[in-house]
């Protein structure tokens, strides 16, 4: 009569251990964290991006605001290839970039607005202007491809964005502008004032 | 022998330091060990005293200070004892901060030898990256600690530590004929620091990275003193980070041009980062040494260190010099390498390269 009980016993002691046991399984499954994704960052307000024909991750070329696609306003125009200054449309810039030897259709291309063209002729999107730059700036796109000149945000181990040379630089007058520094850290004297 | 303990004792600041000389220190503790051999009744009963409530003392307070207390080495501290741990931090930092702590107590990845690469080619000086570190590891904003330190010096000069100044101001960088050097731990594979340490609180881990158990520090700052790039950083005041509201991620830019000057300024950036880890950027208390870990909390999750991310000019490099393909084992291959301090043979995993 008495002889069912420990096994009784044993039965709801496995059974606990059991639950216990999935119970212990499935927090370490919840626990797992979602993957970090490469959207903009604390450290990283660029904006989103899109992947090159090459598979290089770019964040969005940074084209002046409401600009693109030129085609917008260039495709109802007559091309006027004659060089020229500017004087009624993009006034605001200023080529400083071998300004003597070339003009917005070396780079721009005439026919279709909302590419680029190489030295070759060949067409490239904006998210590719890396590859204009390094007809001239060869070396410079060599280690850009190597990540040693430029910036790449994201992860030094998986996914990774590279800032295009245009992100840095303005085409137009490339030249690094001096900026503010952030403050200067205190002095030893003046830690506890 | 002689003279470079004359020298020691020279060194201590108002009569503190100084101490008797060897002679006298040896004939006292002859004294009292005869003293010892014969412990009378008196002697007995007030040890007893004192170890009696010693022992009251400690069982009286409360779970959270007797388990500090009794708080193993890192080392030697098994899943169990590293999961109080960071419930015990986790219910300080509430109670401080009001906010939920991530502490990660994430061990090294296999294969993997962390390098870092700054271009002196590049760095204009900006700082951003050195108060982007303070924010990002939740170093006290009072008393000021920042574990970068960006040194201007002259172009015509070369590197000459002696001429450099960290406390420049300029309206705009870089100036004309300057050039700058930002300098934070090296984390050297020969490391002056771990050696010295006369408790094991700071030691160099399998992926390179050198770390503190803050814990386990004593604060005797023997690490400031042996570190030769000025590395190390002591918590002389109770660390304060001004406003408890946690770090929020930024928002996407809407597209505008991105400049070097339209970046966040991260000096006004008021926040406690809750996403930690405990050999890393955890609050720290009162009396603690502490220094750059690479970000420890992000790079053993695959992320690039804050710096690397705030650098307005992509001066700064990161990745594991196991990797072939990597950025830093590139410019090891090819560009031109500087490793400051080289003659001290610590062996830096910081390299400085002309890009
Ligand atoms: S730089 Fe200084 S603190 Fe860092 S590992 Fe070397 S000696 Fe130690
Ligand atoms: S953020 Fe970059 S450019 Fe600015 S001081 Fe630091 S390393 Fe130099």
């Amino acid at each position: 009569m008495s002889e069912p009980r420990p096994r009784l016993g044993l039965f709801l002691l496995a059974l606990v251990i059991l639950v216990g046991t999935i119970g212990f399984l499935l927090g370490i499954i919840a626990d797992d964290k979602p993957k970090q994704t490469l959207t903009a960052g604390p450290m990283n307000p660029l904006p989103e991006g899109e992947v090159t024909e090459e598979g290089i991750e770019v964040p969005r070329p940074p084209f002046s605001k409401d600009i693109f696609p030129c085609s917008d306003c260039h495709s109802d125009m007559d091309v006027n290839p004659e060089r020229r200054e500017l004087v009624e449309e993009h006034t605001n810039i200023v080529l400083h970039h071998d300004e003597k030897n070339r003009w917005c259709l070396d780079c721009h291309n005439a026919n279709d607005r909302d590419k680029l063209h190489l030295a070759s002729g060949a067409l490239v999107e904006f998210s590719e202007s890396y590859k204009l730059c390094g007809q001239c700036h060869g070396e410079k796109m060599r280690d850009w491809r190597a990540g040693v000149h430029g910036k790449r945000t994201g992860h030094w181990r998986g996914e990774k964005r590279y800032l295009l040379c245009v992100h840095c630089h303005n085409p137009h007058s490339p030249r690094f502008e001096p900026i503010e520094p952030e403050p200067s850290p205190k002095q030893p004297e003046e830690l506890f004032e | 022998m002689s003279e470079e303990r004359d020298h020691t004792t020279d060194r201590g600041r108002d009569g503190r330091g100084v101490r008797a000389p060897l002679g006298t220190e040896r004939a006292r503790s002859e004294t009292a060990a005869s003293d010892h051999s014969e412990m009378d009744r008196r002697d007995f009963l007030l040890k007893a005293a004192v170890v009696t409530l010693g022992t009251v003392t400690l069982a009286s307070c409360d779970e959270a200070t007797r388990e500090a207390f009794f708080q193993q080495h890192f080392h030697e501290m098994s899943a169990d004892d590293k999961a109080a741990l960071i419930a015990r931090h986790q219910a300080a930092y509430k109670e401080k901060y009001g906010l939920n702590f991530e502490i990660s107590v994430k061990g090294p990845l296999d294969g993997v030898q962390y390098g870092y690469a700054l271009d002196l080619n590049r760095c204009v000086g900006c700082r951003r990256c050195e108060w982007e570190c303070a924010r990002e590891n939740n170093c006290s904003r009072d008393p000021e600690i920042h574990w970068i330190r960006v040194l201007e010096m002259e172009r015509s000069h070369g590197v000459d530590v002696l001429e450099a100044e960290q406390y420049y101001a300029p309206e705009k960088v870089p100036v004309l004929d300057q050039f700058y050097m930002p300098v934070a731990c090296h984390h050297c594979d020969n490391p002056p620091c771990v050696k010295v340490c006369p408790v094991t609180a700071t030691w160099k881990e399998p992926d390179g990275i050198v770390v503190i158990d803050y814990d386990w520090c004593i604060g005797c700052r023997y690490c400031m003193a042996a570190c030769p790039y000025g590395a190390r950083h002591f918590n002389w005041g109770e660390p304060k980070i001004s406003t408890p509201v946690a770090c929020e991620e930024l928002p996407a830019a809407e597209g505008a041009l991105q400049t070097a000057a339209e970046y966040p300024r991260p000096h006004t950036r008021d926040c406690v980062n809750t996403n930690t880890h405990a050999l890393g950027n955890v609050p720290r208390p009162l009396g603690v040494v502490e220094k750059c870990t690479f970000c420890i909390h992000r790079t053993r999750e695959g992320r690039y260190p804050a710096c690397v991310e705030i650098c307005p000019v992509g001066a700064r490099k990161f990745g594991n010099l196991l990797d072939e393909n990597d950025e830093v084992r590139y410019i090891l291959e090819h560009k031109r390498v500087f490793i400051f301090k080289e003659e001290l043979n610590t062996q830096p995993r910081f390299f400085y390269y002309y890009g």
